[in-house]
């Protein structure tokens, strides 16, 4: 056991924690004790006893426990796993995980000083620059938190921009990115208003939106695909309807659809959000995710434009490219309380891991993606619905990755047929009984690039044996 | 010398050959593709991407040069030292990171069965219950992804608790020291607040004054940074606290300079009911070029049922998520935060426990003043406020002084700094001094480099003097000079993407 402080030989992190170099640089500065740089706090606040907190570890140790207790996890490495929702299974390419722990990049911090950070800088820029290829869109900054945050902060850019305050969202939306849309905008008094889906194909009901719509919008939200997973067809028309009353079009999308499918830029999205995870992320728990936000080339949304971004510029004497933050006087640290957004740590490791992904695919290799997931998930979707009792999808539409399984004519709850998935090794969707409770008993299961022909059909087999046996 | 590598790097739209992949993909069987058809004749015309994005074609080691050109032409904390004030830039343990890189976290998701993630739900447990004792709250959430995220969720709790008493309409002001983050004020204003900014007193704290002036019974609550950004603790703490909940608001801690007081004292002893803490700052995770980092709220037993759901709840034997609080704002994000970057905060403390907390804390305080001290000597700095006041981890100089003899400012001194091999501190921040240079050894800067560090700044200061040229001009020894960021932000000049580049910029060139 190393032993702490001045008794013994000090903390490998803390080099100046050897007895004799605090001594002596003590002893520089005048003081008899560390006490006495501390003697400005007040007697009453310091600590009568010594915190409840554990005993130093050696790294040995740190490491099997640390080890110990994630290995009480199951993951989708241990049995598959049909969860989406927000947070998806990809594969990360050893080249990525490889770069994101190049030091240089790892341990800095925010481009402050943009001649010795040129390295970051300049991956943020074609992070930036490739999601605008992936979207059509102009500008990207260089991440929000996830996907529920970028939509709560473009929320309150459109009703920045337009001067109005209600948005329309779609009644099938994932529920924590509502819940999280309903935070950031409550305070700027934006009113949510949803606009209701045809229950034959959850296609957004245009009429309905054509009634609600007026010169309050500020802008109509869509997602695609959306939360269950289906294509959304009418895009040209939904932000036809949204321009038309002079409200902005905002559409969150799924980047690894964005190979196959057409990018919202080209049918007339002003804001683009998104969750980019996908593209060279683990999934982690949940986090960190990575918020994609991208807009059209226009001033008046560049400007209102929330988080940081990377542009390229000269050196002062001309002679060579380089990069640096830009915009900045719309920023916490100038503006302080009429910013932009108070974003100052953002995602940006992700955002070079998505840029070393998309760089890996290429154009070929995303188009690839797409029609790899498009085509595992539809083999998943036609094999569950041969299954009597089962129906996959519930509506009738184009899906992409994503779909509903509903379990009412088997008259099994979602959560008895996952707790008998589970029993079998096999972690199913996830229940949305409570989220969208006209669907009935109905699982979102989620299919990418990583899911095999083997497991596919071993979760059509056990499905077929929970609803015989039922 | 310093030398930092000078990559003449093309943008990576400008590499590659077209056909060139990177990376393949699993196979699909035929028979998948069989039973699903084609994909044209599935997705309607309207819906298909036609042009493909223009993304760059490259091989894998194209890609891999590419990157670690960049990378070599980037400076980290493993680099040299970082003293950027505020940001806390301390060594980042190797071992954190190879456990955060286990595929026993990276591989599980957020909705699986309870069943199947009880040992991360352990880690984030204890991780919360030591968060908790740290700065003395009664609960911890670990859902903000950032420090601001953190301030964000604060302002809102605040906003609840005044609702929840009925008063929200009336108690519209935060109280925001002049000296305080940027954020604090951007955050407040978020959640509908009316920032009103109070002024520091000659020594730099709270003007108890000017704060008796401001509060009134539209006051929600007052943000504070203790010790501040200056580096000097808020000694009329307890006061301030008094004044600020007898008129009924809340105290806010801003945890982004928790380091120096690390198991010393907690901000929940000092009567702050919510408090924010900066993981990747205090605890030590990379702060990867600008993120992700994670930003943990603790509050007071009363407030704590305004958190965000879910909770993570331990029945004794089981963890579970917990859903049902009918009072939580909801969310402020999904999931349940950057759990990797929490569990390399989970292995820090792990490997310092009690003692080397404190032993952090102590080693910051000593070096942020050996640092002072020694500046001080340094003809043409200046440090305001109190002067004979110990700082606590970090010291604000001014270089008024040189710049009004030699011309060369803070920002000169900063990119001279950089020809050293040097980070530059944080630059003109706080806002109350001028020509500020905020300076931030943290504890795991080894005595050797705080002396090159004062001796590269006594240097700089002789060369102002001296040959100024050499300063004003600076950057010599980085990737690349002076940038012009006047240019980068000019609408005519502007180009925040490639396809920008190409259309307004590329086409202009001779």
């Amino acid at each position: 056991m190393v032993e702490i402080g001045l008794k013994g030989k000090g903390h490998p992190y803390i080099p100046n924690s050897n007895p004799k170099i605090k001594q002596e640089m003590m002893r520089e500065i005048g003081i008899k004790s560390i006490d006495e740089l501390y003697s400005d706090i007040p007697e009453k606040y310091f600590l009568k006893k010594p915190l409840n907190l554990p005993e130093a570890l050696s790294e040995f140790e740190v490491k099997r426990h640390v080890e110990a207790l994630l290995s009480k996890n199951k993951t989708c490495e241990d049995m598959p796993v049909f969860l989406g929702a927000g947070c998806w299974p990809h594969y990360v390419p050893a080249v990525v995980k490889e770069i994101v722990q190049r030091s240089e990049f790892l341990t800095s911090y925010t481009p402050y000083q943009p001649e010795i950070s040129q390295g970051m800088l300049q991956a943020l820029f074609e992070y930036q620059s490739m999601i605008c290829e992936l979207t059509a869109m102009d500008v990207a900054n260089c991440s929000m938190y996830d996907w529920a945050s970028a939509l709560g902060e473009a929320a309150r850019m459109a009703s920045r921009v337009t001067k109005r305050n209600e948005i329309f969202i779609p009644r099938i939306i994932h529920p924590e990115r509502k819940a999280t849309l309903q935070t950031y905008t409550e305070p700027a008094d934006i009113s949510i208003k949803e606009i209701a889906y045809n229950p034959e194909t959850g296609q957004l009901d245009l009429d309905d939106l054509e009634r609600k719509i007026s010169d309050r919008t500020a802008a109509v939200y869509i997602e695609n695909p959306s939360y269950l997973g289906f294509v959304e067809e009418h895009v040209d028309e939904i932000g036809s309807i949204a321009h038309k009353h002079g409200a902005l079009f905002i559409v969150g999308v799924d980047p690894t659809s964005l190979g196959v499918f057409k990018p919202p830029g080209e049918y007339g999205a002003d804001i683009v959000v998104g969750e980019a995870q996908p593209l060279g992320n683990s999934m982690n728990f949940g986090g960190p995710l990575l918020g994609i936000f991208a807009c059209r080339d226009d001033l008046n949304l560049v400007r209102q434009m929330p988080g940081r971004i990377i542009g390229l510029t000269t050196t002062t004497d001309g002679g060579k490219h380089g990069f640096c933050m830009v915009l900045q006087t719309r920023e916490q640290h100038i503006r302080r309380e009429k910013a932009t957004s108070n974003i100052c740590s953002n995602e940006a490791l992700c955002a070079v891991a998505s840029a070393v992904y998309m760089a890996l695919l290429g154009p070929q290799g995303l188009r690839e993606l797409g029609e790899t997931i498009m085509y595992r998930s539809n083999y998943a979707m036609r094999l569950l619905s041969r299954i009597e009792g089962v129906k996959a999808p519930v509506f009738k539409s184009l899906h992409f990755k994503e779909f509903t399984v509903n379990f009412d004519s088997a008259g099994l709850s979602v959560k008895e047929v996952n707790e008998k998935l589970l029993g079998m090794g096999i972690h199913g969707g996830k229940d949305i009984s409570k989220e969208f409770p006209e669907l009935g008993q109905t699982a979102l299961y989620c299919v990418t690039e990583i899911h095999s022909k083997e497991d596919i059909g071993l979760l059509a087999k056990s499905l077929e044996k929970i609803v015989q046996k039922r | 010398m310093f030398r930092q590598a000078r990559w003449d790097e093309p943008v990576i739209f400008n590499l590659g050959k077209a056909g060139r992949v990177g990376y393949t993909l699993p196979k699909v069987e035929e028979d998948v593709k069989g039973a699903v058809g084609d994909l044209n004749m599935l997705i309607p015309e309207n819906l298909q991407r036609k042009d493909a994005p223009r993304l760059p074609e490259l091989s894998e080691p194209e890609v891999i040069r590419h990157f670690i050109r960049l990378s070599e032409m980037n400076y980290g904390v493993d680099s040299g030292l970082y003293p950027l004030g505020s940001c806390t830039m301390k060594y980042n343990p190797k071992i954190n990171e190879f456990l955060a890189g286990l595929p026993k976290l990276g591989m599980l998701h957020p909705y699986q069965n309870e069943s199947t993630v009880q040992g991360v739900l352990e880690i984030l447990y204890r991780l919360e219950r030591w968060l908790a004792e740290i700065t003395g709250t009664a609960e911890v959430c670990l859902q903000p992804s950032a420090g601001a995220h953190g301030e964000f969720l604060g302002v809102c709790i605040m906003r609840a608790y005044h609702r929840l008493k009925g008063e929200s309409e009336k108690r519209k002001d935060v109280l925001i020291p002049d000296s305080a983050h940027g954020t604090n004020p951007a955050s407040a204003a978020m959640a509908g607040f009316n920032v009103v900014v109070i002024p520091s007193d000659e020594e730099g704290c709270v003007d108890l004054e000017a704060l008796k002036a401001a509060v009134s019974d539209r006051t929600a609550g007052l943000m504070l940074t203790n010790p501040n950004t200056l580096g000097i603790f808020e000694k009329n703490i307890e006061e301030i606290a008094k004044i600020v909940h007898e008129a009924g608001g809340l105290l806010y801690y801003d945890g982004a300079n928790l380091n120096p007081i690390l198991c010393k004292v907690r901000p929940g002893d000092m009567g702050f009911d919510i408090v924010h803490i900066n993981i990747h700052k205090t605890f030590g995770t990379p702060h990867g070029g600008g993120g992700p980092g994670a930003g943990p709220v603790g509050v007071t037993e009363e407030l704590a049922k305004f958190l965000p759901v879910p909770r993570i709840v331990f029945d004794g034997e089981r963890y579970r998520l917990d859903y049902d609080r009918p009072y939580s704002i909801g969310k402020i994000r999904c999931f349940y935060g950057n759990v990797a970057v929490l569990l390399k905060a989970y292995a820090y403390i792990l490997s310092l426990g009690r003692e080397g907390l404190e032993e952090v804390a102590e080693v910051s305080v000593l070096n942020a003043n050996y640092v002072m001290r020694k500046l001080r000597e340094i003809e043409g700095l200046a440090l305001p406020y109190n002067s004979e006041k110990p700082r606590k981890h970090e010291c604000v100089f001014s270089a008024k002084p040189l710049k009004n003899k030699t011309g060369v400012s803070a920002l000169n001194i900063a990119k001279r700094l950089l020809d050293y091999g040097l980070h530059a501190p944080t630059i003109y921040f706080p806002l109350i001094v001028e020509e500020a240079l905020m300076i931030e050894p943290t504890e795991t800067a080894e005595k050797e480099e705080l002396d090159r560090f004062v001796e590269a700044m006594r240097e700089i200061c002789r060369e102002a003097r001296e040959k100024p040229e050499e300063v004003l001009m600076a950057p010599h020894n980085t990737a690349v000079r002076r940038l012009d960021e006047v240019r980068a932000s000019h609408p005519q000049t502007m180009a925040l993407s490639w396809r920008m580049y190409q259309k307004k910029l590329a086409a202009k060139k001779p």
